[in-house]
């Protein structure tokens, strides 16, 4: 029986997508069976990260309204087989799905998949409540940008009345190191204590995700990059290993490199 | 009327026989005379089956009577009605023609999201951009860029065509086939049209100057006409 994860944050632009689908790849990167649902119908874009636009016949809203059953929605995934992806309808109105039917399409999709990722819209109205209704946990995404913390904030308090079988977790993207450093931006800690909610992971500010989703391609998939290692640190973390934060400080070149090795580095 | 006159009148051609039916008479005295003829034919038996063709000149049949005739035709011989053919149709059907045959023009940018959706042929001035979507039960001409969904031939109508100024569609349909942009990044192509291979059952790509051969009725006016 697979476990459904919604992916939410309040406000929009923090990243949902770009983390879904990252982790998504990350989980199926692991062996994992993996789907993703797009809920914010009439603005989807979990399938243009994904590259998989040109292959969406059916979408979410065929599925509750009875016009074709759920196997023939789902699309596989270009690069792995046991990642597959519902779609979001793109020119019907939100209204259409009710957290009933999620619900029923979540519990249909449970028995097949390790993991349910469902991507939600931005706000706390009816596609946010789409969203979370078949929901098994939650994870929080926001930045480091005092907005998108306060936004965060309300999320989790809403997530909180939720029935969830674990309290949402938190992720935190788009992290400038030397912003945080120079006191610019709010830092970890402070985003931590202020929403007093478990770390899952956080993610530098990496063009390579930029460039990524340019490309369809979720960053996720590349072997070194900061932010895909980020990506499938929480991967390993949402399966239950011990994995530490990863450093952001910028490598000064080979010779720090080599003295980090040596054991003489200053820190 | 002339009484004496026969209200069906029955030649043989190569083809099989046509049944001729008068268009100034009653109904029911073509159903006598029809009734008559089938009767006190001279056809022995052990025939094979013969293909029967019905001109109702400028009579209008309704479907019941269509189906009155087809019936007495059937039933009697070892007929087999191949069609029944009026000069006449009503208002409302010749309407429905005339819809099914029009060109719409369209002019504007059909954004993500959007869905225009017409009867007959959609002549779109402007683009589709990715996300958005025009369907139509005839044949689509895009004076523009074609980068969403384009669906021609709606309502089952294999030999729709889609032909476009720029083409760089996410999906094109045709009837009920599906064809989908490669997933490699491609340049998209100009002054093309897509049209379904008959072949080899699917949709294919080339240059617009192949329409004239392969769709040379594109032209006629009339071609739904024939095709029903």
């Amino acid at each position: 029986m697979g476990e459904a994860i919604v992916i939410t944050s309040g406000k929009g632009g923090v990243g949902k997508t770009t983390t879904t689908a990252n982790i998504g790849t990350a989980l199926a990167l692991m062996g994992k069976k993996v789907c993703l649902v797009d809920t914010d119908i009439g603005l989807r874009n979990l399938d243009v990260v994904m590259g998989l636009e040109n292959r969406i016949i059916y979408d979410l809203v065929d599925v509750i309204k009875g016009r074709c059953i759920l196997n023939q929605a789902l699309i596989r995934d270009k690069r792995f087989d046991c990642l597959h992806f519902l779609p979001a309808a793109q020119t019907s109105d939100k209204t259409e799905v009710t957290p009933e039917g999620m619900k029923t399409i979540i519990k249909e999709l449970k028995p097949d998949y390790d993991f349910i990722l469902i991507d939600s819209p931005a706000g706390i109205e009816l596609g946010y409540q789409n969203a979370v209704a078949g929901a098994d946990r939650a994870i929080v995404v926001t930045t480091p940008e005092k907005s998108s913390v306060r936004d965060a904030d309300r999320i989790i308090g809403l997530l909180e009345k939720e029935d969830l079988s674990h309290p949402p977790v938190l992720i935190i993207n788009r992290i400038r190191n030397h912003m945080m450093k120079t006191g610019d931006m709010l830092d970890v800690d402070d985003i931590v204590t202020t929403l007093s909610i478990d770390l899952l992971g956080i993610i530098a500010d990496d063009e390579e995700v930029i460039k990524a989703s340019h490309h369809g391609e979720p960053v996720a998939f590349q072997p070194d990059t900061k932010a895909s290692i980020s990506y499938r640190n929480i991967a390993r973390r949402i399966l239950g290993e011990q994995v530490p934060l990863m450093a952001l400080e910028e490598n000064k070149g080979v010779f720090a490199k080599v003295k980090k090795f040596f054991g003489i580095s200053s820190k | 009327m002339n009484k004496n006159k026969h209200a069906v009148t029955i030649k043989g051609t190569k083809d099989g026989l046509t049944f001729f039916i008068d268009d100034s008479c009653s109904f029911d005295q073509v159903i006598k005379d029809l009734n008559h003829k089938l009767s006190s034919s001279l056809m022995e038996k052990d025939q094979q089956l013969i293909r029967v063709n019905v001109q109702a000149g400028n009579r209008y049949l309704t479907r019941e009577q269509e189906n009155q005739i087809r019936e007495m035709i059937r039933g009697k011989k070892n007929f087999v009605v191949h069609d029944i053919v009026s000069n006449v149709i009503t208002k409302q059907e010749a309407m429905e023609w005339k819809k099914d045959s029009e060109i719409t023009p369209v002019s504007k940018i059909v954004r993500s999201g959007q869905v225009v959706d017409v009867r007959g042929d959609l002549l779109l001035i402007g683009d589709v951009n990715p996300g958005g979507k025009i369907s139509a039960t005839g044949n689509i001409y895009v004076m523009g860029q074609l980068k969403g969904i384009a669906h021609a031939g709606a309502n089952g109508d294999r030999e729709a065509i889609i032909a476009a100024s720029y083409m760089k569609p996410s999906q094109l349909r045709i009837a009920d086939l599906i064809s989908r942009s490669p997933d490699y990044e491609t340049e998209g192509v100009h002054m093309e049209c897509a049209y379904i291979d008959q072949d080899q059952e699917q949709i294919v790509i080339d240059r617009l100057q192949v329409l004239a051969k392969i769709r040379s009725y594109l032209s006629i006016a009339e071609r739904r006409m024939a095709n029903g």
